[in-house]
């Protein structure tokens, strides 16, 4: 089987959960946006002030949009005391809705306003009533306006949609995401095509609604609102949860994360479990998607959590960091530390060997003399992250300039000069194949990072799940893992994460 | 079709209309009388339509009151007080998305009675066919178009019809020809018919009274043949100078022939 026969295996179920979420989307940008076109158009102020808040709200990014929706949504969560779900579906509902309005909400207001004012007057002075000039007169001749803006808000929510991944919920962006992270083409192009796929069908099938009623014409317009019907029911068929629940496990954005997932799923699925993938989830939301449960497991890494969840800055031997993180854990809803991995995944700072030994850079200390001459490559986070700032104040670093990068274009701006030093992970499987050089850390700035596995406390006490995990305890070393993340990561003959995560498992004789 | 009461008659009460500081309408008092065909003259913005449309509250006066048969026009709900009256204006107004029949039958359809059977006969009084009933406006010419529009003002059985500038974008045939039906229904329906235009000539041919607005204000008001005689003052004598001098020229040309 191809790769892009395994992705397109894989697109059936997140383009049923792509196209739930989209039409959720659009039909509550509909909801509404309906009421607020009736306002408007008998209060004109009322109109302007809402076309220009949707527009702004269109000026932000949608993957921006999406985010924001998390801390809203916590914080509005704590305020009722409940326990609203912060991510996944309800998130991203609630962004691409508001993404949806703008089109809706503008072709409804301009197709009413355009009206032809004799077409009014006439309405007027046959003696309709207010409802009645409505509903013959206005909503008839502004529906088809009406429906084109639907049909933008249906191709723009779908295409928005595949950022909903970001935010833990399933969507063909799934695909997407995952393929650039591991440079998996073919997983990308599946997941782009069906989305293409998915926001023409459905712009087909709206703009056969439009004909039938820009020409009043009823077979069409039903033959198309059956269709949409008929695929909802099927989409929601095809998601129905049956049998047991299963268990969601969640990745971050980059291979190991994706190969590790895939290790602990398969282990579940050999345990009777079912099992989904949560995979890109930012490094900020997964560790609350754990404690409010939308995730159940997944590997953190103890500095991670150590700095941005716990906001601690005084360093402790590995052992003693690991128990602290263990004992605050159980403080964060039950959640459960199960295991360390064994190996660690720390920031490392990575050089050229020759610019290193032409600096005569061997250490983070070294570097502090000519950093005001490089340039620093990092990946998308790390700038913004307690570690660095804790490692740049304590060997007092001034870089030229700072340029993210997204984790596989780090190594290649390294590569090619266009970063003298870069911030690496110590498992990643290029710093060996590269023969790149180690910044040597002599006043322990950087915290130590064992994995952990970490399950939801609705989990914690489930010992069929935690015995099927129990074997993966320090069972990992660094260097099995490197290699794991290489296969994935290489440029040529790379692996899925899916095939990567058997591989370990037969390296480290679980199989 | 007569249904034996007679049309109403209406009373302006100092009627007024402001927009700002600026009057469209100077407190105008007139009495006008059950079964009488008005044409209402003046130049552009001399108040003439703004008047008219005060009688079904498309203008709500800003003072004033207008009276049907002693009733204020406002003691009901402007939607039932419009359903029984006819409004026809230049701009027709025929609902693009409506066959013509539907078109025609939408006053008796927004009353709760429709009545196919009142089409074909609307159709039959404007002199149009039948089949006409199933196509759409825009099928239609304008001279059709206007014919619509009268079926569609009358097919309620309003015994008062108001008409805004009706003719005034048709060409010079369909224009006679239709101010001749317009004039017969007005008699044969029993009708008090009000007529707005700029067109002194169609004014005088037309109606039994004529009213000359200027300012906002009524400035001339006698029947045609006062009108064509002199006797209604100045600035009614500089609008029917214009028809008067047509046709001496008309004549003369005849003559010469």
């Amino acid at each position: 089987m191809s790769g892009f026969e395994a992705a397109l295996g894989r697109v059936p179920l997140l383009l049923a959960q792509h196209f739930l979420l989209s039409a959720a989307a659009i039909a509550l940008g509909l909801a509404f946006s309906l009421p607020l076109i009736l306002v408007s158009v008998r209060r004109p102020a009322i109109g302007r002030l809402a076309l220009a808040l949707a527009g702004l709200v269109q000026t932000i990014p949608a993957l921006a949009l999406l985010a924001l929706f998390y801390p809203l949504l916590l914080l509005f969560s704590a305020t009722v005391g409940g326990r609203l779900p912060a991510l996944g579906f309800l998130p991203s509902l609630l962004a691409l809705t508001l993404y949806a309005v703008l089109p809706i909400l503008r072709n409804g207001v301009t197709g009413l306003a355009g009206l032809d004012p004799a077409v009014i007057e006439a309405a007027e002075g046959m003696g309709m009533t207010s409802w009645q000039k409505l509903r013959l007169v206005e909503a008839p001749l502004a529906l088809p306006m009406l429906m084109a803006g639907i049909r933008t808000a249906a191709v723009w929510t779908v295409g928005a949609a595949t950022l909903a991944t970001t935010v833990g919920q399933a969507s063909l962006g799934d695909l997407i995401f995952a393929g650039l992270q591991t440079q998996d083409w073919a997983l990308v192009l599946a997941g782009c095509l069906a989305a293409a796929a998915l926001a023409m069908t459905m712009d087909g099938l709206l703009g056969w609604v439009e004909h039938g009623l820009r020409h009043r014409k009823r077979r069409p317009a039903l033959t198309a609102a059956v269709v949409i019907v008929a695929a909802l029911l099927l989409s929601a068929v095809a998601l129905w949860p049956r049998g047991e629940r299963t268990i969601v496990i969640g990745a971050k954005n980059f291979s190991e994360q994706f190969i590790l997932a895939r290790l602990i799923g398969h282990r579940l699925e050999r345990a009777g479990y079912r099992v989904e993938y949560r995979e890109g989830l930012g490094s900020a939301v997964i560790f609350s998607a754990l404690q409010s449960g939308d995730v159940d497991l997944y590997v953190d890494y103890a500095g991670t959590l150590w700095g941005s969840e716990m906001r601690r800055h005084d360093r402790l031997p590995r052992a003693a960091m690991i128990a602290a993180i263990g004992d605050w854990a159980r403080r964060q809803n039950g959640v459960r530390l199960l295991a360390p991995l064994g190996f660690e995944n720390a920031y490392a700072f990575a050089m050229q060997p020759a610019r290193a030994r032409s600096l005569g850079v061997a250490s983070l200390a070294d570097l502090t003399r000519v950093a005001p001459r490089l340039t620093l490559g990092s990946d998308l986070e790390f700038l913004d992250r307690p570690e660095w700032r804790d490692v740049r104040d304590s060997y007092g670093l001034r870089f030229a300039t700072t340029q993210p990068y997204a984790p596989t274009f780090l190594y290649r701006a390294l590569g090619s000069g266009r970063a003298d030093v870069i911030s690496a992970f110590s498992s990643d499987g290029r710093i060996a194949a590269d023969r790149l050089t180690l910044l040597t850390d002599p006043r322990g700035a950087i915290p130590g990072y064992d994995a952990l596995l970490l399950v939801d406390g609705a989990h914690a006490g489930d010992t069929r799940l935690t015995d099927a995990l129990a074997p993966l305890a320090r069972r990992i070393s660094l260097s099995a893992m490197q290699e794991a993340n290489y296969r994935v990561d290489r440029d040529a003959a790379k692996q899925s994460p899916d095939a990567a995560a058997r591989w370990l498992a037969r390296r480290i004789g679980l199989e | 079709m007569h249904n034996g009461c007679m049309p109403p008659a209406i009373t302006f009460d100092a009627v007024s209309k402001l927009y700002g500081e600026a009057a469209a309408v100077r407190s105008v008092s007139l009495e006008i009388a059950s079964g009488s065909f008005i044409a209402l003259v003046g130049s552009s913005g001399s108040g003439k339509s703004t008047l008219l449309k005060t009688i079904n509250r498309l203008v709500p006066p800003s003072a004033g009151r207008v009276l049907l048969d002693g009733v204020d026009v406002a003691a009901q709900p402007s939607a039932l007080l419009r359903r029984s009256i006819g409004y026809v204006f230049q701009n027709i107004g025929l609902f693009p998305h409506l066959t013509v029949g539907r078109n025609i039958g939408i006053g008796l359809e927004l009353a709760g009675r429709p009545d196919p059977a009142r089409v074909a006969e609307m159709l039959d009084l404007v002199d149009l066919p039948h089949g006409i009933a199933t196509r759409l406006p825009a099928e239609l010419s304008g001279g059709q178009q206007q014919r619509v529009g009268v079926a569609r003002a009358l097919a309620p059985g309003p015994r008062l019809l108001l008409m805004d500038e009706p003719f005034g974008a048709l060409d010079p045939i369909t224009r006679d020809a239709l101010g001749r039906k317009v004039r017969d229904l007005h008699e044969r329906l029993g009708l008090t018919t009000i007529m707005v235009t700029h067109d002194m000539a169609e004014a005088l041919l037309l109606a039994s009274r004529v009213l000359v607005m200027a300012k906002g204000g009524i400035v001339a008001d006698a029947t045609p043949a006062d009108l064509l005689a002199g006797k209604a003052g100045p600035e009614a004598e500089a609008l029917v100078a214009v028809p008067r001098e047509q046709m001496r020229r008309l004549m003369a040309l005849d003559r010469e022939a």
